[in-house]
């Protein structure tokens, strides 16, 4: 499932800094489907763990109030080219997605 | 010890006790930590503070710096980014003060740097306080964003 991208643009300080797009609806459970009239229920990203080469190196905590495909943004002043950088994340419905991409 | 117990959930290193009977020390892999469900679900910032940071005493200072429009085009897709020199940094969370939950976001940090971009959704005009943890204390940035057409989906 091709619906996280990661973007790493190396950082003026040195280091590298780390974009990931998730593509997911992030609803709050608040907004009504115009077509029934329901609320759509609560479907939001939870936790965002971003590793170099295996080791965790930060983890995002996202909710509701989050916008729709998040783009979150963090930065990895150790890493250095050829590692790997791993993001992985799980929403409130134990639905999982994940991306993997080498430090060039 | 530290970083076992703020990658378990709770940043209030000390009170281990207080922790677990919240519910906060669940046994979970040492690198993952649950998320914060204390924090999200409280209705003011003083809560969401002490539930994530343990404390919700701040220093002085100008050590984190905000980028964040100074009105929204849109309140749905705010992008904010939150920057800091500090070392030793632990975590940094993101409050909306106007916002029905005002604990929006948050990153925890274990070897990445102190920066952390997203982009929130905006209720109304309201004060955004960015605060990060590093070296044990709690520093603070806020921007005043304007809103025009609320993003809460209502």
């Amino acid at each position: 499932m091709a619906s996280t991208k990661m973007k790493i643009k190396k950082s003026k300080g040195g280091g590298y800094e780390v974009m990931v797009l998730a593509k997911h609806p992030m609803e709050t459970g608040l907004r009504k489907d115009k077509k029934t009239g329901e609320k759509v229920p609560a479907h939001f990203i939870q936790t965002m763990e971003f590793a170099l080469n295996g080791e965790t190196v930060a983890q995002a905590n996202l909710g509701a109030g989050v916008s729709k495909n998040p783009l979150i943004g963090i930065s990895i002043p150790s890493a250095k080219s050829g590692d790997t950088v791993t993001v992985s994340w799980v929403d409130n419905k134990g639905e999982s997605d994940s991306a993997e991409k080498a430090v060039k | 010890m530290k970083r076992r117990i703020f990658l378990k959930g709770s940043l209030a290193a000390g009170t281990l006790a207080v922790a677990a009977g919240a519910g906060l020390l669940t046994p979970t892999r040492v690198l993952a930590s649950t998320w914060p469900k204390a924090a999200f679900e409280s209705k003011t910032e003083a809560d969401a503070l002490n539930a994530f940071f343990g404390t919700s005493e701040v220093e002085q200072g100008d050590q984190v710096s905000i980028k964040a429009p100074l009105q929204a085009e849109n309140g749905a897709v705010v992008p904010i980014k939150v920057m800091t020199s500090l070392e030793g940094v632990e975590a940094i969370a993101i409050i909306t003060i106007k916002n029905p939950s005002p604990y929006t976001t948050s990153l925890q940090v274990a070897g990445a740097g102190g920066l952390y971009s997203t982009r929130i959704k905006m209720g109304q005009t309201s004060p955004v306080n960015c605060y990060v943890k590093a070296g044990g204390k709690l520093y603070l940035a806020s921007q005043e964003i304007k809103v025009t057409v609320g993003g809460c989906g209502g």
